[in-house]
């Protein structure tokens, strides 16, 4: 980070990712586990090196009724001895939690840092697990009201559509484009091709938003490991350096917000991002960003500045952000198809950019990409981190 | 939602009371201790103010899959008001067309039943919203 003095440089040399999908014979630990020991074996390392572990999980308390979930997931990763902190920041857990690992390093208070995400939302019904994304909304002053997650970003998608021109074609070629893309990963909990005509065609669950307009409920896990640059070399694999991070913040409740159709919370944590690494939008090849609704991936381009505010949609509706266009948007399918283990996000996002920086995301790989970018939202937009990757060397 | 936690809000719920900063002059609903604008100079100026009710809406959406404690009344219109003091909220809107909804559309404060805990529980009661104009 050119920015900020004294700051040591911090590699990613391991990644590791579970299938995500409705795993009913997975518990939240064995996706803990399973994550961060692929990340070890990834960057060849044993487990006994570790002197930290991060875990990124929105509600294993409500969800799981489990609290206290970063021990147990060390200790049965048989690390018990590793210190260990959950991270909590509604979906933007695993983003911050990936945050708090960087600082480690950076700061030179730890060496070898494993970050983790997962989440295990299948163990209570649907309706149950909507009800506790929509607990990352104000409870007292939008849900007790009537309002759902959905709605709440329904009216940020009506808002957009009255202010900007944006239509619901627009709003189905995200999910279009973002399920192209995830039918060609493995671990994509819908890994299939989808048709504008069927997006739109679904029950309406919150007007403008249809049900292929939202995320799935999943469960998953995603890790990292991260070590001092200079390290790095002495490991398996080349390593991917994290350039920068930036992280915003915005009021809680969507009313509050003169534009609803803007998240400042993105465009804060961005600006931070971008000035820390010394590099502009134009700069990047590729973008993982937060896409649990098709309105929100179109509001992500716009505020990362990638596209003008107002044409996020008109340039998704010209392919401007499939694969190997102007910029590829969310190659692994995003939250969208390749699926939403809510805490894990951040991570799945930046096992990702390691793929695709590493030239190891076959047929899906963005050809010989600089600079990656990925993009966490917390909840309806209060909180959102950006971190900027690329290759180290 | 436990008993004391929905008391704690009735004077807000029930009546529409704010904060006002004395410092810059701005209406907050829900109120606030301090004013984000003003921040160290509104400290212990926040004083309770009354909204009048009146607002229009800034945005809106019809909920087809409700929590399910609103299921009787889906589908349903959630909007974005700002009332004519400059503050926003979220709330039901009653008694209204879908069709005939658009931001800038008056409507006024009402109150209504939001909830109930049980067939002989606590019944909750709060603003909605319906058209100014009906």
């Amino acid at each position: 980070m050119t920015e900020v003095h004294n700051l040591r440089d911090v590699a990613i040399i391991g990644i590791g990712e579970t299938q995500i999908g409705e795993l009913w014979d997975k518990s939240l630990r064995e996706l803990g586990i399973e994550a961060g020991l692929k990340a070890l074996k990834y960057a060849g390392l044993h487990g006994d090196e570790v002197e930290k572990l991060y875990v990124g999980n929105m509600s294993a308390g409500k969800l799981i009724n489990q609290e206290h979930v970063a021990p147990l997931i060390a200790d049965y990763a048989g690390i018990s001895e590793v210190p260990s902190t959950r991270i909590e920041s509604g979906s933007a857990s695993g983003g911050m939690a990936l945050a708090e690992g960087y600082k480690a390093v950076a700061s030179g208070m730890e060496d070898i840092v494993v970050v983790g995400g997962a989440e295990k939302m299948t163990d209570v019904g649907e309706q149950e697990a909507k009800d506790i994304l929509s607990s990352t909304a104000d409870q007292e002053w939008e849900t007790v009201f009537g309002a759902t997650f959905d709605s709440l970003y329904a009216m940020m998608a009506r808002y957009h559509m009255d202010n900007h021109g944006t239509t619901k074609d627009q709003l189905a070629q995200v999910a279009v484009k973002n399920h192209a893309n995830a039918a060609k990963n493995p671990n994509a909990q819908y890994p299939r091709e989808t048709s504008k005509k069927f997006v739109k065609n679904a029950p309406m669950v919150a007007d403008p938003l249809g049900m292929f307009d939202c995320a799935p409920i999943s469960d998953g896990g995603a890790a990292v490991v991260l070590c001092p640059a200079e390290r790095a070399d002495s490991f398996d694999g080349d390593p991917v350096e994290i350039v920068s991070l930036g992280q915003g913040g915005d009021h809680m409740a969507v009313h509050e917000r003169r534009d609803i159709g803007t998240m400042k919370a993105t465009e804060r944590a961005a600006k931070k991002a971008y000035k820390r690494a010394s590099v502009k939008p134009q700069d990047i090849d590729f973008a993982e960003v937060h896409d649990n609704y098709t309105i929100t991936e179109i509001m992500a381009i716009e505020d990362l500045g990638f596209f003008e505010k107002g044409e996020g949609g008109r340039a998704t509706e010209e392919g401007k952000t499939e694969l190997n266009s102007d910029i590829s948007i969310n190659t692994s399918g995003g939250l969208k198809a390749k699926g939403r283990p809510v805490g894990a996000v951040g991570l799945n996002q930046a096992v990702e950019a390691v793929l695709q920086l590493r030239g190891e995301a076959g047929e899906r790989q963005v050809d010989q990409p600089g600079y990656g970018l990925i993009h966490n939202i917390g909840g309806t937009g209060a909180s959102a981190i950006v971190h900027i990757l690329r290759r180290w060397s | 939602m436990p008993i004391p936690r929905f008391w704690r809000e009735i004077k807000q719920r029930y009546k529409g009371i704010g904060s006002r900063c004395e410092n810059c002059g701005k209406i907050y609903f829900p109120p606030r201790k301090i004013c984000p604008e003003c921040r160290r100079e509104s400290f212990q100026k926040m004083e309770e103010y009354e909204l009048e009710g009146k607002g229009e809406v800034v945005t809106y959406t019809k909920i087809n899959e409700p929590h399910p404690e609103f299921e009787m009344l889906s589908p349903y219109i959630m909007a974005i008001v700002e009332t004519e003091e400059g503050a926003r909220l979220t709330g039901h809107l009653v008694d209204a067309d879908i069709e005939d909804v658009e931001p800038g559309m008056k409507v006024e404060a009402t109150m209504r039943k939001l909830g109930e805990e049980s067939r002989d529980g606590l019944i909750y009661y709060g603003y909605k919203f319906w058209p100014l104009d009906r």
